[in-house]
């Protein structure tokens, strides 16, 4: 295969292993074969995928160093605007099916709650990241470009606490993710070491 | 009428149809002979899928593993016990559970508790009282009348269910015991058994919070009227992850207080703690009266979805009322507390 094909092979299988499912949920969910609560089963499916397409997402690039399969990098981004397309519909089933609607709910929730708060301000970054995310845009951004981008490891972070703080008791789950994020972010302490005294 | 039913929440052709199901799925039974033996056969048969060892090629279907539970004979309760909220089927109350001890997703306990063994179960009844009392398995199902009454549940984590079930009143259980006067609260207690309950032994599994489950109410709420031990739903004996053989339901608070497959009660002179309020003090009180105007910290409680038919158009958000609809008959056992501060 050349170099090509294989994104071209990889792109078509991310579109079908992230769309499948969305498919699946709610053909289930209007034909109520979701169980007892289809709100709260779509609102955490879709949170799960999306925090899921993120943790993918920032695999990439150490994989692509690591085997040295620089070609993996132009999936980079499809898998990020996965990422923000459950996120989204993760927002659209909270607002349309649980609050149903009722918008001054749903900011009396953003203000009130700390864990919307932050899962508000989590997909607001990931909206910036995604208009931006375009080849054209980001060559006219140059440096900026990675300066914005690099905010995707905060919203990893801040979905984690928004995650760990929605749940009732049973924090294994949430745990599990964060120590996913922090070897994702392990991977990256030379990265670190270098921006952060440069953000000063 | 004693029990209001909730105005915004007409009955609808639905709810008259869900109903005549269920009746018709009892007349049913009972042209078959089911019901007039049915406490016979909850005397003599291990309750519930409990009783999965003398059929066990069925425990991998759930269907067929529910449909081996006793049928219990019992009377209708009186229209004030009765609430005409359409009814939550019986397929989402049985799989829709909180029950730790058996998983902490809902979904898990269905599938942990098919094979949970109640025979034997003793249920005793000590602390400030005259008579210490040690029920069996038999005598939970034979020593009262048995009666149906429809209730509204509302969970703390705003959801709801409309729930058919069948058992009687704690105040019966307790006027046997005969109490002290020195008795003011009553504490209850689940089965510790990890090996019977994978969630009390795997942390994972069972949510990592302390076991054995207690609970709590303060006696006038015992005594009330309305609260009631079920030992069933929907006409037949509880299955084990609705709290097999025998549960506490107070229906005008938040459902965490109805406590499930209990092994003791306790007449104490001081207030018990209670799981949740030890777990997380500021978010669960003692008290957990259903409040629509005292949120929880991390949600609101004025409204909740009410789990009935459908799918996910059918997902209805409804104001919820105070102490669930019951006011009229438990406010006044509240009328001088800060609520609150007491939540
Ligand atoms: C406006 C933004 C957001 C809102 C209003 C929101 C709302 C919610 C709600 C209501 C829950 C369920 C809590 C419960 O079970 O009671 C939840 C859980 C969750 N959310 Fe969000 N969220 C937002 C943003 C995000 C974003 C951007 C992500 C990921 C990229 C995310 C990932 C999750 C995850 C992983 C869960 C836990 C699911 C589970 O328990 O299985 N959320 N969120």
């Amino acid at each position: 295969m050349t170099q090509n094909q294989k994104v071209f092979t990889l792109k078509t299988f991310i579109h079908l292993a992230a769309l499948t499912p969305v498919i699946w949920l709610y053909l289930s969910a209007f034909s109520d074969g979701l169980g007892a609560d289809p709100v709260q089963y779509v609102i955490h499916f879709t949170g799960k995928g999306a925090l899921n397409l993120l943790l993918i997402t920032l695999c990439v690039s150490p994989l692509a160093q690591k085997f040295k399969q620089g070609w993996l990098m132009q999936v980079r981004r499809l898998l990020g605007l996965y990422s923000f397309f459950y996120a989204v519909l993760h927002l659209a089933n909270f607002i349309l099916f649980d609050l149903q609607n009722n918008w001054s709910l749903f900011i009396n929730e953003v203000i009130k709650r700390p864990y919307i708060t932050i899962g508000m301000v989590a997909l607001l970054l990931l909206t910036a990241l995604s208009v931006t995310s375009f080849n054209a845009l980001r060559r006219k951004m140059g440096r900026n470009w990675q300066k914005l981008h690099n905010w995707v490891y905060v919203i990893l972070l801040l979905v984690c606490v928004h995650y760990i703080w929605s749940v009732k008791a049973n924090i294994s789950q949430p745990l599990i993710y964060f120590m996913l994020a922090f070897v994702l972010l392990a991977l990256r302490y030379k990265k670190f070491s270098r921006i952060l005294p440069s953000s000063r | 009428m004693l029990i209001k039913s909730r105005k915004s929440y007409a009955l609808t052709d639905n709810d008259v149809t869900d109903e005549s199901v269920y009746l018709g799925r009892r007349e049913l039974l009972k042209k078959m002979g089911f019901i007039g033996t049915g406490s016979l056969l909850a005397g003599a048969l291990p309750l519930g899928s409990a009783n999965a060892g003398v059929l066990d090629f069925f425990t991998d279907d759930d269907k067929k593993s529910a449909s081996k539970l006793a049928a219990l004979e019992y009377q209708k309760a009186a229209a004030e016990f009765t609430a005409t909220d359409k009814l939550t089927p019986e397929d989402k109350v049985t799989h829709h559970n909180n029950f730790y001890e058996f998983g902490a997703q809902k979904s898990q306990p269905a599938e942990y508790a098919r094979n949970f063994k109640v025979d034997p179960w003793y249920l005793k009844v000590d602390g400030q009282v005259n008579n210490n009392l040690l029920l069996d398995n038999d005598d939970l199902f034979k020593q009262f009348d048995l009666e149906e009454r429809i209730y509204r549940l509302r969970c703390v984590e705003a959801w709801s269910m409309v729930i058919p079930w069948v058992g009687f009143p704690l105040a019966s259980l307790l006027k046997k015991a005969d109490p002290k006067s020195s008795a003011k609260y009553v504490a209850f207690e689940t089965l510790y058994d990890p090996k019977r309950m994978p969630g009390q032994s795997n942390r994972f599994l069972g949510g990592g919070i302390d076991y054995p489950y207690v609970e709590g109410l303060r006696m006038d709420e015992a005594m009330h009227p309305l609260t009631m031990l079920a030992v069933g739903l929907y006409g037949k004996a509880l299955p084990g992850q609705n709290g097999a053989p025998v549960r506490l339901v107070v229906p005008w608070k938040y459902g965490f207080k109805s406590i499930k497959s209990i092994v003791s009660i306790k007449l104490t002179t001081t207030e018990p703690p209670t799981t949740w309020n030890k777990l997380a003090p500021q978010e669960y009180g003692f008290y957990a009266n259903v409040n629509p105007k005292v949120d929880h910290p991390r949600w609101s409680q004025a409204s909740e979805r009410r789990i009935t038919t459908g799918g996910l158009f059918a997902s209805n958000r409804i104001a919820t009322l105070p102490f669930n609809g019951y006011a009229d008959e438990v406010a006044s056992l509240y009328k001088d507390m800060d609520l609150t501060r007491y939540y």
